[in-house]
Formats: structure tokens, sequence, C-alpha cells
């Protein structure tokens, strides 16, 4: 178990900077989620974390000790690589004790280790097949045997699940967070899902372009996302975002079209006058009449999720997209009404991106 | 597919029978003869059938060319390319592709570029070498004034030898030195993915060990190839063994094999021991042909891969 | 790009050193010493060598023998590579058919090539002497028809078979491998389009083919230059009157019966320069053919 502390930092590949400047600290015995899309630099940070590459600035420490020039294996680590990496040529025994085998220890014990561990994952029968006799699942499985028989401080995952069909993606996803429960250690996962961050994360870290945009745990970051990024990146059906500005006196954001939406007085008070996008997730759309919510909007078409139905309308050239369970009366081409709890309401600098809170102070885009 | 062409599927085996009659023709004539006294060989008309004589004239190959002594040779030789190049091509194609370093590329082509001038364009300097293997370091030596400044300070004379004349050395390492294999090896290890490399660095290999690890039991049917081809090439090498070789207790078969006929003139002589010469050119031919056959699936993709 | 790397970069120079020093001692310095040979005038083992300029290929390109060898050399080129290219893309092409036998057919086509060159020399000149076996019995019926020993056109005849026949095997490997590198798909399209068998060999096969074909082609050419020497040394031995003296016999015998290295080794850069000259057009067709897939 290990705590991981990383400051400021970046990484380059010749002139170009990928990863700029990025801290973090990582409790021990927690499970980090790094959440972002691919190119954002997530799988680097990974990889920096591990030793597999090359730290351009900053420190990374884990357990206290600066482990920026380290090889891999001084650093405690063990990796789960997206494609499983296996030894090809070795039997699924083998490719769990190659760790212990080149770090010396004797046949008898490791022998044991492999066993036991196997046995936790249900590996026992395969031992001595080959990785290539094996189902994408149970190949997975190996890679996390191999990594939890070194009893590492810190856990790297690189995406472990995204070469798996969408069922036994859920079934990992609840076996990797069973076994993390099992032996808590400091873990740091790294992908592109939503939902698998979502799930497995005690917190959850959102990257865009080589910085970190949000940490959070999974709610904080669902409920209050720090910036339209984060806002657009987490949920789904995605979040739907309009632009106005903030009229104080009458506590609402006023659309291009005069259209009214109703938000918190202090929030409108205390960014009066704002330029900002709104940002309104579809579970918080309630579909009434047409003239009774904050705007009409025309229905296109809907898509049937079974608990619920994702509703699709058209405002202007906007797309709004609307999650409802019970089944209002709509007709193609006709409009119906959207109501919004002012509390619903997500509110964005339309200048910087950022969330924008009742507490903060408005500074810029004030129009006079 | 459901195809029916009768017609051509018998013009398909009439042209591949007649292909292999040609291919196997020489290789029954050699059998005729060589199962023959030499009186039959040389009877009008001639004998198309296989006689009684075979066994006797292989034996009789087999002490006039002092077939086991050269067998013993010609095996120590082969074993010892196959083995060379089949080591030097791994471990130098390792060290070109796992690692990082500015000299990478030079020296890729620096090996790269010997595919290019087989052994026989080069003879007759590299028999200079044979002589005195030491002969380019002393070259070295020379221009760079090196041995002027040893002479100079010390009084000694640098005089480097080492005659490869006559030796396992001589004949083995110049058969070594082309970049075949490297080349195989090179382009196997490329497929090699990235993240297994990654992986043994979490398990702590370092590169000699992923090397023994990994590499070299997931390269088994690259050797494979690679022996065969090797094994083929060297057993019937015959200029430079013909060259480098006085001694005969260091000749290799296939130049044994045409001492068993006397050179080809214009003026008669007496007549060549054709059965005997059949008898051993049959003996030569069968280790090949076996490994060949044997092996047909690695020696078909060593030989692709190789030359690509 | 790799980006996985070891970082021990003295054991990188440890792997590679052992075949730098080989290639080094065993390539390079001998193929610089032929360039250093071919412009002086050296006693062969020792003595003093002075530089003579383009002297040594002054006197070989001023040799009539020379440029009959030359000559010998193209002859013996073009009709070797000729024969066993057409030979082996025939077999080839019905062989890939995979009718009955198949495999039967296959290995009987790839197995002269484990022959070594003197075992062939040495069996065809068996098969074509005058004085044993058939040719003796054609020659009793229609005298002096046959006679390698004394006419030379004969004799390259025979060197010719017996080189195209050791190459055939190697050509026709690389052919099937060819063949069978095409698509299924585009066969079986070529069959919806109504083509059939030997129309499918012509429309679709055969230019998809054409890489290795000219791939084959330039090395045949290039080993009829090099690896000629041990048939023609057990067949002919470069005879009769110099009518099979191919360049790299007429190399081996001026540098090490004649004594002659400045010579041998202004022969041997001609040689080699035309055989890097046939390697470059050999890489652009490889170039051409990694474009193609």
């Amino acid at each position: 178990m290990a705590h991981i502390t990383i400051q400021d930092v970046r990484k380059s590949y010749a002139k170009t900077e990928v990863v700029h400047g990025v801290s973090l600290e990582v409790q021990s015995g927690e499970f980090v989620v790094i959440l972002g899309p691919s190119g954002c630099g997530k799988s680097t940070l990974l990889r920096m974390i591990a030793g597999l590459e090359s730290i351009s600035g900053g420190q990374i420490t884990i357990a206290g000790k600066v482990v920026n020039d380290l090889e891999p294996h001084e650093r405690g680590c063990a990796m789960v690589f997206q494609n499983y990496a296996l030894y090809p040529h070795m039997t699924v025994g083998d490719n769990i004790g190659y760790g212990l085998k080149v770090a010396g220890l004797p046949r008898a014990e490791r022998t044991a280790k492999v066993a036991a561990v196997a046995a936790s994952v249900g590996l026992t029968e395969f031992l001595d097949r080959r990785p290539g006799q094996l189902s994408g699942g149970q190949r997975q499985r190996v890679a996390m045997a191999r990594a939890i028989v070194r009893e590492p401080a810190v856990f790297l995952f690189d995406e472990p699940l995204s070469n798996l069909d969408a069922k036994l993606r859920v079934q990992m996803r609840h076996e990797i967070r069973r076994i993390h429960n099992q032996i808590s250690a400091t873990s740091v996962f790294v992908t592109h899902d939503q939902a698998e961050g979502m799930t497995l994360a005690d917190r959850l870290v959102v990257m865009n372009k080589g910085v970190i945009e949000q940490v959070g745990t999974p709610e904080e970051i669902y409920h209050a996302p720090a910036s339209v990024y984060v806002g657009g990146f987490i949920g789904s059906p995605a979040m739907n975002f309009m632009g106005g500005m903030v009229a104080p006196k009458q506590a609402c954001v006023a659309l291009e079209n005069g259209c009214r939406i109703a938000i918190p007085q202090a929030l409108a008070a205390a960014h009066a006058g704002h330029l900002v996008q709104i940002g309104l997730r579809p579970e918080a759309l309630n579909l009434v009449p047409a003239g009774m919510g904050a705007f009409d909007a025309t229905f296109d078409f809907f898509e049937e999720l079974g608990p619920a139905r994702l509703y699709h309308f058209r405002f202007e050239d906007l797309m709004i997209a609307v999650l409802s369970s019970d089944k209002p009366p709509v007709q193609v081409g006709q409009p119906m009404g959207l109501k919004i709890a002012p509390e619903a309401v997500h509110l964005f600098s339309a200048d910087t991106g950022k969330r924008l809170e009742a507490s903060q102070k408005a500074t810029e885009s004030v129009l006079v | 597919m459901i195809e029916r062409t009768p017609i051509l599927n018998i013009a398909t085996h009439a042209i591949l029978v007649f292909g292999l009659l040609f291919l196997l023709l020489p290789l029954y004539l050699v059998i005729v003869a060589a199962s023959h006294s030499l009186q039959d060989v040389v009877a009008v008309p001639p004998n198309l059938l296989p006689g009684d004589q075979l066994w006797i004239n292989l034996q009789a190959a087999w002490a006039k060319g002092h077939l086991g002594e050269r067998f013993v040779t010609t095996f120590i030789v082969a074993m010892g390319v196959m083995t060379g190049k089949i080591v030097l091509s791994c471990i130098t194609a390792f060290g070109i592709v796992f690692f990082d370093h500015r000299l990478k590329m030079p020296i890729f082509w620096l090996i790269f570029i010997t595919l290019m001038l087989p052994l026989e364009v080069r003879i007759v300097p590299t028999y200079a070498v044979a002589a005195n293997a030491f002969l380019p370091f002393q070259t070295l030596l020379d221009l760079s004034g090196i041995t002027w400044v040893i002479n100079a300070v010390s009084g000694v004379e640098v005089k480097l030898e080492w005659n490869l004349l006559n030796s396992y050395a001589g004949l083995i390492m110049p058969l070594i030195a082309t970049a075949t294999g490297t080349f195989l090896y090179r382009q196997f290890f490329l497929t090699i993915p990235e993240e297994l490399v990654e992986a043994a660095k979490m398990d702590g290999a370092g590169p000699v060990r992923f090397l023994w690890d990994m590499l070299i039991p997931l390269s088994r049917t690259n050797i494979a190839a690679l022996a065969t081809i090797m094994f083929v090439y060297a057993w019937n090498q015959y200029l430079w063994p013909l060259l480098v070789v006085t001694d005969q207790s260091y000749a290799m078969i296939a130049v044994e094999l045409s001492r068993l006929v006397p050179k080809f003139t214009a003026t008669g002589g007496e007549v060549p021991k054709w059965h005997i010469a059949m008898a051993g050119t049959l003996i030569v031919m069968l280790p090949p042909i076996v490994v060949v056959v044997a092996m047909q699936r690695w020696f078909v993709r060593g030989l692709i891969n190789t030359d690509k | 790009m790799r980006r996985a790397y070891f970082k021990n970069n003295w054991v990188a120079a440890l792997m590679v050193a052992p075949q730098l020093i080989i290639v080094f001692t065993f390539f390079y310095f001998p193929t610089s010493q032929a360039l250093y040979w071919a412009f002086t005038l050296e006693q062969p083992w020792g003595g003093g060598n002075t530089w003579v300029g383009f002297d040594n290929f002054a006197a070989i390109l001023g040799d009539a023998y020379y440029w009959d060898s030359i000559w010998v050399s193209i002859v013996y080129a073009i009709g070797s590579t000729a024969l066993a290219v057409i030979m082996a893309l025939t077999l080839a092409i019905f062989a890939d058919r995979q009718l009955a036998g198949y495999k039967l057919y296959r290995v009987g086509m790839i197995w002269p090539y484990a022959i070594a060159a003197p075992a062939v020399g040495l069996a065809f000149r068996f098969i074509f002497t005058p004085g044993a076996g058939l040719m003796m019995f054609i020659n009793q019926m229609f005298p002096d028809l046959w006679n390698p020993v004394d006419n030379g056109t004969q004799a390259m005849g025979m060197v010719i078979v017996a080189g195209a026949w050791k190459q055939v095997a190697y050509n026709f490997i690389f052919f099937l491998a060819g063949l069978q590198s095409i698509p299924r798909s585009l066969i079986e399209a070529g069959a919806m389009d109504g083509a059939r068998v030997l129309r499918r060999m012509r429309d679709i096969q055969l230019p998809l083919l054409a890489p290795t074909f000219f791939f084959v082609l330039v090395i045949n050419i290039t080993d009829s230059f090099t690896d000629s020497f041990g048939i023609v040394d057990t067949m002919t031995a470069g005879g009769p009157s110099r009518a099979t003296d191919l360049m790299v016999y007429k190399i081996f015998n001026d540098g090490f019966q004649g004594l002659d290295y400045s010579g041998a080794a202004a022969q041997s850069i001609i040689l080699m320069l035309l055989v890097i000259a046939l390697t470059f057009v050999q890489f652009r067709y490889i170039e051409r053919k990694v474009h193609y897939t």
C-alpha cells in the first residue's frame, strides 16, 4: 500500500508537450480512475507512474520515495495492459509467476503463491494452458493475477477492459472492484469509458488535452461538473448546452431568442450580465404541454431505452435530448413544453468554460 | 468453388507431371548409372532400368572419395555455419530492434548492405583475409599510424597474424558474414508487441533476460527456418572450400565429389568412372534432400523471408 | 514508432559487436581491398604495389577474352533465367489450382533446391556426355551430332539446362507463395464475374504476380552471374575454348591459377558494380511491391 504524489509532471516528445504540468494525490488504498478521450495524456501519465515512460518535468513519489529515475520493477507497481501482454509461449501458471521467478523466489514458494492467486480469480483449472487457448475474459483474469501475485503497492490499469465485449466488461468491472476491496492496494485505472470510471472510482480524475479538468468523487463530478468539457464528457446521454446571458432581476438566463430559463436568485446575482453556457441534463428536463414550460421545442424522434425513453427535440438550430420514464403524448413535428427546476441548471462561463457558482464573484464579460 | 473443368484438369495434371519428370529424370538417370558397372553404363543401346550394382558402387564411391571423413568435416562446417549464423543474427537483430541509440540506423545499413555482394564476387581479397584474419586490423593500425607509434615508442614491430587457411574457422566465418539471418530476425522482432516488452520490464526482466526468456522461445520457428536453409547452404559450399582448404583433412564433400571425375577436356584420356561418380553424387545429394523434404514448411518459410 | 526500449546501450553494443567485427573483416575489408588492388599493380603475397590508376581496367577491357567472357555470361544469364522462370511460373500457376496430388507435386518441385551445384553439374555432365548413355546412343545413330567437348554452343546449352534445372525449385517456391498471397476473394470475384480458370489466370493472377515475377527475374539474373561457379567448374571448366568461361569463373582462374590479382580484382569490381546495379533494380521492385499490398 502506498501513497502516490504527482507534482507538476510534464511529458514532451521532441518539442511537443503532451502532459502539461499535472499534479495529483492518490491516497493509500484509494481507487482512482483517470478518465479522458484518447490522446488526452492519461495513458502517458499512467506510464510515467509505471516507469515505462521517462518524466520530462516534475516529480512522482510513491510511498514517499521519489521514483523519477527508478526502473519499472523497482517502483513496486504492477500493471494490467490493454491487450493483456501475456507471454504467449508460457503457461498461465508461468505467466503469473514470471515476475516472482525474475525476483529469484524459490520454486516451491512461487508455485504456492501462484496457486493461491489463481484460485482467487478462478483460474485454477487453467494453470497449464497457454494464453492462446483462453477466452478474452480468462486472459484478462491472467493479466490481473499476474499483477496481484507480486503484491504490489500500486496497481496500474491501462484500459484493461476495452478489448472485451459489453457484457464481459461489466462483469470484469465488478470483479476488479471486488479484488480491490479484498487487497485494497492503491489503484490507478485509466479509461475512456465513463461508465467504467463512474462505477469503479473512489475518486475520478477527468483529463483533457494534457491537463486535469476536475478531480472528485463520481457523484461530485456528475452533479457539479467543473467545466463545460466535464459536463459534456460525463453523463450519458450527454448534457444539453445553450448560450445566453444572466439577467439578475428576473433570476434567469436570457437565451438569444428571448426565452428565459430560471436559475437560483443567488447564482443570478453573483454573475449578473455574464455571458454563459447553461448545461441541462436530459433527466432534469420535464415534458409538459406546449406553452407550459420554460420554452417550447419541436419533437423529432425518440429512442427506446427500456426503462425510459430518450426524446429528441429541435429548438432553433439545437437538438435537445430529454430523458423521461413516463410516456408523454408526443407527435412528430408538434411542439412540447420543456420545464426545468432552477437548481438543476448548470452555469458555465462562456469565455473560460468554467463552472459558475453563487459564491463566486463575476469578474469578466459583464455587459455594462 | 464448384467448377467443372475435366479437360483443363487433365491438362493441369499433364503439365505438372511433365514438370515433375523433367526434375526427376536426372535423378533417375543418376540412380541408373550408379547401379550398373562401368561397362553397362557406357553400353549401347543405353540401359534405362536400374541394375544390381548400386550397393557395390556406393561402397566404392564411399571408399574412393573418403566420404566418411568428408561427411564429418562437412557436417561440422554446416553445424558451425548454422549455429554461428543463428546466434549472430539473433543477437544483432536484438541489439538493433530493442534499443534506441543514434547508431541504430547506420549499423543496420552497414549490415544490410552485405546482402548486396555475395562471397563469389569478392572471393580474391577474401582469400587474402583468410590467409591472415588479422590483416584488416593490421591495415587499420598501419594506416592510422599506430604501428609506427608503437614501433617508435617500444621498438616492437606490430605484426598481427592469424592464418585461417585449412581450418574450420576459415571455412565457417566468411560464410557467416552476411545479413540474411539478421534481416529475418529483425522482421520477426518488429512484430513483437511493445506491451510484451513493457510487461517484462514491469516483471523486472532486463534486456538479456528478456532475450533469453521471451525472444528465443518465441523465435523457435525462425530458428528452424534459418537452420534449414543454412544447413543446405553450408553443405553445398564449393568455391570457398576449394580455395581455403589444401589439407585434405578439412576437405568438404562437394569439392571431393568433383574430384571423382577428371576435368572436362577436349582430349579423351581414360573413360571417367561414371558409375562411381554417380554413386558419389547420390550420397552427397542425400542429406540436404532429406533436410529439405522433411523440413519443407520451415525451409520454404525461411527462404521466402530471408530473401525479401 | 516503437517506444518500448531497453536503456542499457552497452548491452546493445555487445550484441552487435560480433557481427560488426565479422562483417568488417570478411566483407568491408575485402571489398575495399579489391578496390585497392584494382587500382594498383601488386606482386602476389608481399612486395611493393604501385598505383596504376585505371590501367588494370584498361587492360581488361582491351582484352578480347574478357569481352567474350561478358558475352558468354549474358548468354548464360538470359538462357538459364528464361528457361527457369518460364518453367517455374507455368508449374506454379497450375500447381496453385491445388487439385488432387498438390502436396506431392509441391515436394516434387522443391527438392532440387537442396542439391549442390557440383552434384548438379556432375549429373548433367554425365547425362550429356557423348561417351555414355543416351547421347552416346544418339551419336551412334547420327554420328557427331552431339559433342559438347568440341562444340562451344552445345557446351553452353548443357550448362544452361543444368543451371536452369537447379533454379526452377527456387523460382517455383516464390511464385507459389506469391500466388497464394493473392486474396482468395479476388479469385472468387473473378469467378462471379464469369471468368473461368484460364481467364482468371490471365486477367487476375498473372497481373497480380507481376511484382514477384520481377523480383524472381532479377534474383535469377544476379545468381546466374555469381552462383554459377560450381556448375561451370564441374561441367566444362570454362571450355571448350572459353565457350563457357563465365565472368565469375574467369575471376577465379585469373586470380588463383594465373595469380593476376590486380586483373582479378578489377574484374571483381566490374562484377560488383553489375550486381549492385541489379540489386538497386530489385530494391525498386520490392518498394513497388510494398505499395501494392
